[in-house]
């Protein structure tokens, strides 16, 4: 046993971190907010270069996946920066097609590969957002309900969400193209794909929450010394990172799961998506509290990680679901 | 990355678990709290010992089978699946020993290894002072030089299970000039009968005997029997801090089977009309977390394999298992509605008792090993990076 990322996997973050860190990820975010996707489409395709979405394909659609490992390790690095955009719908869609084959999945794989295709990816189902996440922005919007599965010809009005870079629409219309068991299948494999590396993404996410706010309660001075020296500041962040430390393997022992389609997949998965979202969430109210009236205010690029935190909570199934099916099964393992 | 064990280690694990299904008794021993338990306790220590099956990860010569820290962590989860006995001699193994092997010497192993491992010796810990608690460090007892060894004096209380057990551990102060409190202090062991020894009893909150409260009145203890060098107590002592607070103290192993007794639990006494569904939660998030520890755990051990040690890190383990097993227990407890306030010695108590006695245990679990205080102050300030300020 190696439970730990190896060294190709930990080179592949770095490199990630390394280009998200310097593409000004909040401008980015904050374009998007305002409906103009240029430079989200930008960074999607750098995405796409450095081998983000070819994870979610098979190799004989011009991908390299499936590989839960590494679109885990990925999308880490997404959610520490906050990138925005469909990016677990994007993962999903891969997941979802892979499975399929088909004519769907000539076409839009290999360009969903590549960064040419946004997707988007709706699966109606109890705990899941009847809503495509940005919908506005895709060039495919995919929607599974019950044993079909169709690619929307349009979609309703944006609905914003309380995370900005989050637009929600329904999808609308479209010739259901499939039809049958195998779509059920696909469509729940897909789906814990999507919350796999939704976990994940909440995870980076409340990483980079925890790291700011060490940074800024030792900078911040209240009575004459750092607001960081006092006991309940300390207690707080040490128990956010409690969160987080104990939510990291969780995440990995899903992956691992799916990754040899292990049946009790299914609620691996759900262990580590109550688990890494409830701790970011977790951070991010820590990282609002102790950041103090600076924390409540839009302008900081701060706010864009804090109102991220609540949506990817319920995100690609809800909490209640999630332990509703762990529950199902007794012990997770 | 991978999750996978050799064949030899699941070989291990069925050899474990054959064993283990051969021997637990069938009814829970009594409290190892109380004087008949802790004797029925020292008996199956002698049971695990006589198989080798009582410090599996100690060297053969001392009575072990030389395993991993994996291969523990198997034996770990399959003892607590099979319902066996809590560890009696759990403060000698996981305390002492591993200071025996860090700091003791060859004479010492020798000699105070094996008995441990047999349970025919069984160790307390003193540390805690009624003024020196938290803060170990100002503890006040003494230790005096004299002819061939020291003369020990003062009062060590809270001391686990010291009102039945053999002998014990502890810090003195041997140099009261030192600059600071941690120095100056000798780490010693000296039997519980010697002559100036008193042990007093003390009541838990249950008011079983599980604490003691150990009265030195000028007990000679012979140089033998100081570990490490006389002055270096404090760096000997945290030498095993970090297996208190770490996994060795409160194994996975533990958590995931009273998370599987718990959702069986669940399962078996669930009333989906009576507003089940936050009880659920409850259950799911034990499970959860109990897998979390679990898996965490094996990333813990896959760094030491390669090469990495656990330092300040042991302190998170500390404050989640030991607020994983409160919330455990009080799920169990809510679960099992009006009957749940009977005590472990109601003879009408679910499961023998086995989920009061578990959380009377747990409750001492966020104070014992240094408070969760401390340890959140550790991460805080280790892990962190925060500013040391006033505690």
């Amino acid at each position: 046993m190696r439970f730990l990322p190896d060294d190709e996997q930990r080179e592949f973050a770095r490199t990630l971190d390394g280009m998200l860190a310097s593409a000004g990820t909040p401008g980015v975010v904050r374009a998007w907010a305002s409906g103009d996707h240029g430079p989200g489409r930008a960074l999607w395709a750098r995405l796409a270069e450095a081998g983000v979405f070819a994870l979610a394909v098979p190799e004989e659609h011009e991908g390299v996946g499936l590989l839960p490992v590494e679109l885990a390790v990925a999308f880490g690095e997404l959610g520490r920066h906050a990138v925005p955009g469909p990016l677990a719908e994007t993962a999903a869609a891969g997941a979802l097609l892979g499975r399929l084959g088909g004519d769907a999945a000539h076409v839009w794989l290999p360009q969903l590969a590549s960064g040419k295709a946004v997707v988007s990816l709706c699966v109606l189902s109890p705990g899941v957002s009847p809503y495509a996440l940005d919908a506005d922005a895709a060039d495919a919007v995919f929607v599974v309900d019950g044993d079909t599965v169709r690619l929307a010809d349009s979609h309703g009005p944006v609905q914003p969400s309380a995370d900005p870079a989050r637009r929600q629409a329904r999808p609308l219309g479209g010739v259901v193209f499939a039809q049958g068991p195998a779509v059920t299948a696909a469509a729940a494999y897909a789906a814990d794909v999507a919350a796999l590396v939704t976990a994940a993404q909440a995870l980076g996410l409340g990483r980079a929450l925890l790291e700011r706010t060490v940074e800024y309660v030792r900078q911040r001075t209240q009575f004459g010394v750092a607001v960081g020296s006092f006991q309940a500041v300390k207690h707080r962040l040490a128990d956010t990172l409690i969160a987080l430390e104990f939510a990291q393997p969780l995440v990995y022992g899903a992956a691992l799961a799916l990754a040899a389609d292990d049946p009790a997949a299914g609620r691996e998965v759900a262990a580590a998506k109550v688990s890494a979202c409830e701790a970011a969430y977790g951070a991010a109210r820590t990282a609002l509290q102790l950041h103090g009236a600076v924390g409540y205010t839009e302008e900081p690029d701060l706010s864009l990680w804090i109102r991220k935190a609540r949506p990817l909570r319920t995100a690609w199934v809800t909490p209640a679901v999630c332990r509703a099916r762990v529950l199902a099964g007794g012990a997770v393992r | 990355m991978d999750l996978d064990f050799t064949a030899a280690e699941d070989a291990f694990r069925a050899e474990a678990r054959d064993w283990l299904a051969a021997r637990v008794p069938g009814v829970p021993l009594p409290s190892l709290e109380t004087a008949e338990g802790f004797a029925a306790h020292r008996e199956w220590e002698g049971t695990l010992f006589a198989d080798r099956w009582s410090v599996v990860s100690w060297p053969e010569r001392f009575g072990g089978r030389g395993c991993s820290l994996l291969e523990w962590l198997i034996f770990e989860e399959e003892y607590y699946r099979a319902g066996a006995p809590g560890r009696v001699s759990q403060n000698g193994i996981n305390l002492l020993a591993p200071t025996l092997f860090a700091y003791g010497t060859a004479e010492q192993r020798a000699r105070i290894l094996p008995s441990m491992a047999s349970g025919e010796v069984i160790w307390a810990q003193a540390w805690s002072e009624p003024e020196a608690g938290s803060d170990l460090a100002s503890l006040r007892s003494v230790a005096v030089r004299t002819e061939g060894g020291w003369r020990i004096g003062g009062q060590k209380t809270w001391s686990s299970r010291a009102a039945f057990a053999d002998r014990a551990f502890g810090l003195f102060r041997s140099d009261p000039d030192a600059d600071r409190p941690h120095r100056g202090l000798t780490y010693l062991m000296f039997p519980l009968d010697a002559d100036g020894v008193t042990v007093r009893p003390i009541g838990r909150l249950d008011g079983k005997p599980a604490f003691a409260e150990v009265f030195l009145d000028d007990v000679f203890v012979p140089d033998e029997d100081v570990v490490g060098e006389p002055g270096q107590g404090w760096r000997v002592a945290m030498s095993t801090s970090g297996n208190e607070r770490g996994l060795t103290l409160r194994s996975p192993g533990r958590f995931t089977a009273a998370a599987d007794r718990l959702a069986s639990l669940w399962h078996s006494t669930a009333d989906p009309g009576s507003g089940g569904t936050a009880l659920g939660d409850r259950v799911a998030d034990a499970v959860i977390g109990a897998r979390a520890y679990q898996l965490f755990t094996y990333a813990h051990a896959s760094r030491i394999a390669a090469g990495g040690a656990i330092g300040a890190e042991s302190s998170l383990n500390k404050v989640y298992w030991s607020e994983l097993d409160i919330a455990l227990h009080e799920t169990a407890l809510d679960l099992l509605g009006p009957c749940g306030e009977l005590s472990d010695e109601a003879t009408e108590a679910p499961a023998h008792g086995s989920w009061a006695e578990g959380y009377t245990f747990s409750l001492a679990g966020p104070i014992y090993a240094g408070t969760n205080e401390i340890q959140r102050d550790i991460i805080a300030e280790r892990l962190l990076g925060l500013p040391k300020g006033r505690r």
